[in-house]
């Protein structure tokens, strides 16, 4: 059992965002910098730890580490109750990796306006740990939005090529499906006549009469396309390449790592159990939308790409597609799947743009055409480049394997041809990704990279870079060979015992 | 007539229970003697005694709060002392607080007599309170014609040639809607008077016996046109679709302190008259009133943001954004009839919006020129580098404006869904969602204007005018709102249970 004197989930959501509040304040850059340590590692030390003592915490209505503190709108069924469960551990704990990393790589990054940056960063932070912790809907809506504030304004002041369309764009598609999914959780609050959005109150209430199956139609339809666009579903996928081609690293690892699995993340633990009746009416579409565009159309589409960190957005939005696959399967097995698949995806992602970065700070572009030969020079960073894209196809040892594999064996239940189109994709991965391996690293010199090479020397990963990225690996391959570690839990509440159910009716 | 009968009706004339709009109109009067007496020093004097005043008496009744003639009718039924009176009575002084405070650093970019302004907004402050808590169409006519008139006199007080085009407009439109809600009233008044119809009443001006009256007549064809030339009325004050062609041009042309005071309290001013009229009195013309809600409500939030995108210059993007604010409000009263909880939620968004709008309204005032009609986006270029305090204070109005957690004005936003969600209003929903969507991009804009474009490149910013420093009552001012905007976005405590009158 936890003996913090203090509520861990709590601290970890206010932690980074005290830390940002002292530097907006106007604290010396010398002490921001500092501060920001704590900022980003004390979220993920307590995320280590409640992940260490999840199971012998005791649980109240599935929920460990549960509290809850009025913000005065109680007679609105609104409070902020935090509290995590098998579901929402992993992603807390990956909130708090992949969070650390960026925070390291952000602050050797040397960006320029470095102490905005990382107050920006830190408050994006205290949103991802609030979005998993949150066990009140209002409040997972509501830190979802204070992290994504953060990233537009990363992207339009950070940002690189066309950053000023790419943030317009990015924030009116995120809008746009933040405001679909509000819509769709109003729908919740209401038709239920639960007239509370603490998802135990729901949950309870809807157990009790569910809801008609009409109903359980539209508002899945609705949270379906909500968060559809949150998670970049074909056909409305398009801001997302674009915005993480132009998102400073720091932003594109959290955002793409963390952030965009709130919409899966909100189907799995808001629609999925409210609205079963909802999954089988949407599943087909869903899953014929995921796999034929965002595995194969978006797979070819990523093959094609001439732009390193353009092919990165492009794969990360391909990868979506099977975790759309899970959720449609609708088992037990797929939607551990899922779960599991977004841990590794989060994780691989976000070690896959910060690789990203580091190579384009040595070749000075990210035209694949004008790269070769860059690992006689930078043999780590080539040698943990290629491990990131074995981790992407999903290469047994590496956490994506254990999520893809099961999402497949459950989805072969639910159709065998879109089984076998999904496979097919595992191909798709590998070609783009090996081969977008092979033209950075190996092969002769292109002319183009021999002429930056002798303008700036290129140096191997220095160590503030290889710290997070070896993070990131080490908890890919973790997973990889100790899938046990997250799934128990996982198990434990996508399978409640019979008496549980009993439990959770009364 | 009995002299007794004129003693029994003036002891109910509870002179106690309108102190605070007493004491404003003799804080009015203070400023003119003051005026006559420091002929020389009252350019600095006035301003200060009128803050001084308002922060004094809007003290005075939070202190008395709740008010102890709570939910009595006085002076005969011409006011009622309601809840959401008391609400707005607190914003209206607010609102007031700040106009004169922004005034203070307006006016001073101009030459030009100061005292009047502070004297007329106190006077239009006093009216607009009594409006929140008339009880009867005569009052309710007197105290809105005496919010007008205050105003057309405001509109055009710099006297610049779009300063006076701009007067003349609002003084038209206004007589215009003035004389059709009257038209409306004068209906009203006839129908419900018309001793050959049922519950007719010789009192048929007050609140309760029209309400009365109407639900015992439910579809009479008179008192249908009579509702909805009044509605068409209230419309002019609140800018909804077609009533809103004014909006720009005076927003424009009136100076900044009044474009504030147009966008907040006369705004405000039309809610809580539509609250009162179409929630209660003429609730059982529901099938009537409805349905002119819903087109004003749908035509104002898409005419209001798809206007708005297409807008340089800021007073007229705000003025426009304003009437889509006043559609999202219009939703709210579209929702009154079928859930409660909607009362509340309107309130909740008009306190969520005075602040965000003071906040960016004090920031206008501050990076205007002298030529105050002419404040373009591009003055706002390298804002966030020169002047960093305005630059955070402008983002999180506006971010709370848009409607972007955790700003206040997203919770706003989100009560008033909820409340129409609950009354089944699925179709102005996915408007106001189009609307939301649409204000993002103009909002953006703006803030995009003050951060984005010269942090990317060096200072070859294009030529604004000279922004005036900000000093410390203002710089606390804003702070405040500032703070507020973020706080009151993520912990309501008592406010919102106060808000929502539970």
């Amino acid at each position: 059992m936890s003996t913090l004197p203090f509520d861990p989930l709590l601290a970890a959501i206010f932690a980074p965002l005290a830390v940002a509040l002292a530097i907006a304040c106007g604290l010396p850059k010398r002490f921001s910098v500092k501060l920001a340590y704590v900022g980003f590692g004390l979220p993920l030390l307590l995320a280590l730890h409640v992940w260490f003592y999840y199971g012998t915490a005791a649980q109240t209505h599935g929920y460990a580490f549960l509290t809850s503190y009025s913000t005065g709108l109680d007679s609105l069924g609104i409070g902020l109750k935090l509290g995590l469960n098998g579901i929402s551990l992993p992603l807390f704990v990956l909130a708090g990796i992949v969070g650390f990393a960026a925070g390291l790589y952000a602050i050797q990054s040397g960006a320029e306006r470095l102490k905005i940056y990382l107050m920006l960063l830190l408050v994006m932070q205290g949103g991802l740990m609030g979005v998993f912790a949150s066990v009140d809907i209002f409040f997972f809506y509501f830190f979802h939005e204070l992290a994504l504030i953060p990233t537009f304004i990363m992207v339009g002041i950070w940002g690189g090529r066309d950053r000023n369309y790419a943030a317009m764009k990015l924030t009116i598609y995120l809008t746009l499906g933040a405001m679909l999914s509000l819509i769709g959780l109003i729908a919740l609050y209401v038709k239920s006549g639960a007239h509370s959005f603490d998802l135990i109150e729901l949950r309870r209430v809807i157990a009790a009469q569910p809801l008609e199956v009409t109903v359980q139609h539209n508002i899945f339809g609705l949270l379906a396309l909500g968060f559809g666009i949150l998670v970049s579903l074909w056909p409305l996928h398009t801001w997302a390449p674009l915005g993480y081609g132009a998102a400073p690293s720091s932003a594109a690892m959290l955002h793409a790592g963390v952030l965009k699995k709130f919409g899966l993340y909100g189907l799995i633990q808001i629609a999925l159990p409210l609205l079963p009746a909802g999954l089988i009416q949407w599943s087909h579409p869903l899953a014929w939308l995921a796999v034929v565009g965002n595995v194969l159309v978006i797979g070819f589409v990523t093959i094609a790409q001439r732009d390193l960190k353009q092919m990165v957005g492009y794969s990360s939005v391909m990868h979506m597609g099977y975790a759309f696959l899970g959720i449609a399967a609708g088992s037990t097995l797929g939607v551990g799947g899922v779960v599991l698949l977004m841990v590794a995806h989060g994780l691989s992602v976000a070690l896959m743009f910060l690789l990203t970065t580091s190579v384009y700070h040595r070749t000075h572009t990210f035209a694949l055409d004008e790269m070769g030969g860059l690992a006689q020079k930078a043999p780590v960073l080539s040698a943990l480049f290629v491990a990131a894209t074995f981790a992407g196809i999903g290469l047994p040892g590496f956490a994506n394997f254990w999520g893809e594999l099961t999402i497949f064996v459950a989805l072969w239940k639910f159709s065998p041809l879109i089984t076998i189109l999904a496979v097919a994709g595992v191909v798709i991965s590998a070609v783009y990704g090996l081969r977008a391996a092979a033209r950075v690293f190996f092969g002769p010199a292109t002319p183009e990279f021999a002429k930056i090479a002798a303008e700036h020397p290129v140096s191997d990963l220095r160590w503030s870079e290889r710290l997070p990225a070896l993070i990131l690996l080490a908890a890919l391959m973790f997973i990889g060979f100790w899938p046990k570690s997250l799934s128990t839990a996982l198990d434990a509440t996508l399978t409640p015992a019979p008496a549980a159910q009993v439990g959770a009716v009364k | 007539m009995d002299i007794s009968v004129l003693q029994t009706l003036a002891s109910r004339n509870l002179w106690g229970a309108i102190t605070p709009e007493i004491l404003l109109g003799g804080l009015a009067l203070v400023l003119l003697v003051i005026e006559l007496l420091f002929p020389k020093e009252h350019g600095r004097i006035v301003p200060v005694a009128a803050l001084v005043g308002l922060v004094t008496i809007l003290g005075g009744v939070l202190f008395n709060a709740p008010s102890a003639y709570l939910n009595q009718e006085t002076f005969n039924g011409l006011l009622v002392h309601t809840h959401g009176g008391q609400v707005m009575r607190v914003f209206f002084l607010l609102a007031a607080i700040m106009v004169c405070l922004i005034a203070r650093v307006s006016l001073a970019k101009q030459t030009l007599p100061r005292v009047e302004f502070y004297h007329i907004v106190l006077v239009v402050t006093a009216a607009m309170m009594l409006l929140a808590q008339s009880n009867h169409l005569v009052l309710f006519f007197v105290a809105l014609e005496t919010v007008t008139i205050g105003l057309y006199i405001l509109v055009s007080y710099y006297r610049t040639s779009l300063t006076l085009e701009a007067g003349l407009k609002y003084l038209v439109m206004g007589a215009l809607s003035s004389s059709l809600m009257l038209f409306g009233i004068v209906l009203l008044y006839g129908v419900a008077g018309n001793p050959a119809l049922p519950a007719h009443t010789a009192q048929s001006m007050h609140y309760g016996q029209l309400a009365a009256f109407l639900a015992a007549n439910p579809h009479n064809f008179l008192a249908s046109i009579g509702i909805v030339l009044v509605l068409a009325g209230v419309a002019f004050k609140i800018g909804a679709f077609p009533f809103q062609i004014w909006v720009p041009d005076v927003y424009q042309g009136a100076p900044t302190p009044v474009t504030a005071f147009l966008a907040v309290s006369s705004k405000a001013v039309g809610f809580t008259a539509l609250l009162a009229l179409a929630g209660t009195v003429f609730a059982s013309y529901a099938w009537l009133v409805a349905p002119v809600l819903t087109f004003f409500a749908a035509t104002t939030l898409l005419f209001g943001n798809f206007a708005a995108l297409t807008q340089h210059n800021v007073k007229r993007l705000i003025g426009l954004s304003g009437v889509s604010h006043a559609g999202f409000l219009l939703l709210g009263v579209a929702a009154v009839s079928h859930a409660p909880m909607a009362v509340g939620a309107i309130y909740f968004y008009l306190f969520a919006y005075l602040l965000a709008s003071f906040a960016v309204f004090g920031v206008m005032a501050h990076v205007a020129g002298t030529n105050d009609a002419d404040q373009e986006l591009d003055h706002y270029a390298g804002l966030a580098k020169d002047r960093p305090f305005l630059a955070l204070v402008l983002a999180l109005g506006l971010g709370s404006l848009a409607g972007i957690p955790p700003l206040v004005g997203f919770m706003g936003k989100l009560f008033i869904f909820i409340a129409a969600f609950q009354a089944g209003l699925y179709g102005l929903l996915a408007i106001a969602v189009i609307g939301v969507v649409v204000s993002i991009y103009y909002y953006f804009g703006w803030i995009k204007a003050a951060f984005f474009e010269t942090w990317g490149k060096s200072a070859d910013s294009p030529a604004h005018p000279e922004r005036t420093p900000v000093d410390f009552v203002t710089g606390f001012a804003l702070s405040a709102l500032a703070l507020a905007v973020v706080v009151l976005g993520f912990y309501q405590g008592p406010l919102g249970s106060w808000l929502s009158g539970r």
